[in-house]
């Protein structure tokens, strides 16, 4: 229980912070933002980890299921991180 | 062991500095690396981990899933970001779900505590939705179901197959049979197409600014079955930021976020049936030719541009900085009105100049720019049409009063380009083309620019 509402004061916290960080975000950058957590929530990955490699804990079916996890959540970081940088430096090119 | 909680910790707080930086294009590039570094830390941390045992799987996966990562980021176009954004979306859910089945075959039986399963219940449930959800709005973003489809009895199927899912959640909670778990992702999968399929075109910018925020949810849910704070965090980040914007995108379009998801089209038929045809424009409009609008461009001290998506659609955004740094040249000052809908996700315009190299301080936000449009000489809209509707500000009785709109009919001239008088999206006649000091310069906005530009030139 002690960890439960650990953990759940973390993500209402977090929460906060995401609403007062994002609403300082201007509109001419929405579109990089939402590239970019996209990025962010590729931090499945780390589940995905350990699934896939899980070893003799798990079976084979547990890590297949971890290595498409695994591809999804690297698509998600790499494209997502990758894509947003790609916008942002057409933003940064020059200023009038 | 908690050094590795140690390193969430510090790649959460990397994320968090990473999306301030977005607070500003000067500082966003920067944000954006850190966020990167941030997961590197999160990622490296988690492979030292003593509970990784192979790494065979991991090491193919991560090179398949980042080799389609680069090639899809080098290659999307920018007309295309809000398909890329809606696939990533899905397939952020999508690896919350996996990672929640995966769990459910490697923890025992006698750890699955009633707390663990309810956390696996929502991440497997978010995660479908998100998937099926998103691949839905992908489809209709590529142009494969453009409408908005209507099924048979939608609402009642889409309630029976809710309160399906809400049985299945308790009686895996209860009980913990994995054939239940199966038989739950199975309905919910169903249930993120229905949920997204009969949601207009027009409502896809709310849609995959509410998924993004599924994707969040779906990994924050993943964090509290393996209670693994840099989940929790990260997914709460990512949760809020989609619900931001989907609230954005509402009000911008004076919709709430229920009409958006139950309600179907934009002006309902019985609206539409007062809707006058095409003898509202009867003889009320004025059209004019290139040269004629060059010689006003000419006389103007401010000019203000007014892009909508029919600007992309055309591939006008080139010829359009063209057009505006010539006028620069001559000493006029040129500014871009944009829209919070204008493009087809939120932001979108924005990014499409600024690849045509229109400087960010250059597009200035509806809010900022509406009390200048009555110090402004001319405004070129170009490729908008409802958000440039006064009916919106001015007669009740309209179908889309209330939505906000870019005041264009305030300056001394208005120049529409466009290639006919057809409906936007809302379906219904812009007053705005009827008005004594509208001009309608007809044509395909690429080639009617290029000749704006010779017009001007030879001036």
């Amino acid at each position: 229980m002690e960890v439960l509402i650990g953990a759940l004061t973390i993500f209402v916290l977090a929460v906060f912070v995401g609403y007062e960080i994002i609403t300082k975000v201007p509109p001419t950058l929405h579109t990089p933002l939402m590239s970019g957590s996209n990025a962010i929530s590729g931090i499945a990955v780390i589940g995905a980890i350990l699934c896939a490699g899980a070893g003799e804990q798990g079976n084979f079916f547990s890590a297949l299921l971890g290595f498409f996890a695994l591809v999804l959540a690297m698509i998600n970081i790499v494209g997502g991180f990758m894509v947003t940088d790609r916008m942002l430096q057409m933003f940064k090119r020059k200023k009038g | 062991m908690q050094w590795i909680n140690l390193a969430y910790l510090v790649a959460a707080v990397f994320f968090i500095i990473g999306l301030k930086g977005l607070s500003s294009p000067r500082t966003a590039p920067r944000g954006n690396l850190i966020g990167a570094v941030g997961m590197l830390i999160a990622i490296v941390a988690t492979l030292v981990n003593k509970e990784v045992l192979s790494f065979g799987w991991i090491i193919a996966g991560m090179v398949v899933g980042g080799a389609i990562g680069v090639y899809i980021a080098r290659s999307v176009k920018m007309t295309a970001m809000p398909e890329m954004v809606a696939l990533l979306n899905g397939f952020g859910g999508g690896a919350s779900l996996l990672v929640a089945l995966s769990q459910f075959i490697i923890t025992p039986a006698s750890s699955q505590t009633t707390f663990w399963l309810v956390a696996l219940t929502l991440s497997a449930l978010i995660g479908s939705v998100t998937v099926t959800g998103s691949l839905v709005a992908w489809a209709k973003l590529q142009g494969y179901a453009e409408k908005a489809l209507r099924i048979p009895n939608q609402n009642l199927l889409r309630v029976v197959l809710g309160f399906g899912a809400v049985a299945l959640s308790a009686l895996f909670i209860w009980q913990g049979w994995g054939w239940i778990l199966v038989l739950l992702v199975a309905v919910a999968l169903v249930l993120g197409v229905l949920l997204v399929v009969a949601i207009g075109g027009a409502d896809m910018p709310v849609v995959i600014a509410l998924l993004n925020s599924y994707s969040g949810l779906a990994a924050a849910a993943t964090g509290f079955v393996l209670l693994n704070n840099g989940l929790i965090i990260s997914g709460a980040l990512v949760g809020a930021s989609g619900v931001i914007l989907s609230q954005i995108m509402c009000k911008a379009m004076n919709r709430s976020l229920g009409s958006v998801l139950f309600g179907g089209a934009m002006v309902s038929d019985e609206q539409m049936a007062h809707v006058p045809g095409k003898e509202f424009y009867e003889g009320k409009v004025k059209s004019c030719g290139a040269e004629e609008v060059a010689m006003l461009l000419e006389d103007a001290r401010k000019v203000v541009i007014a892009p909508g998506y029919g600007l992309a659609v055309a591939q006008a955004q080139h010829v359009t900085q063209e057009l505006s740094a010539l006028l620069e040249q001559r000493g006029v000052e040129v500014d871009f009105a944009i829209h919070p809908v204008a493009g087809r996700m939120p932001g979108h315009m924005n990014v499409l100049l600024a690849e045509a190299e229109v400087p960010y301080d250059k597009l200035i936000e509806m809010d900022d720019i509406n009390p200048e449009f009555s110090q402004t000489d001319v405004t070129i809209v170009l490729g908008a049409n409802d958000v440039t509707n006064p009916a919106a500000r001015d007669d009740p009785n309209s179908p889309i009063y209330g939505m906000p709109i870019l005041d264009v009919d305030k300056s001394r001239t208005v120049i529409v380009i466009k290639r006919s008088l057809s409906p936007g999206f809302a379906g219904i006649p812009n007053q705005l083309f009827i008005n004594d000091n509208s001009l309608m310069l007809f044509g395909d906005a690429k080639s009617v620019l290029q000749e704006l530009v010779r017009a001007v030139m030879e001036l």
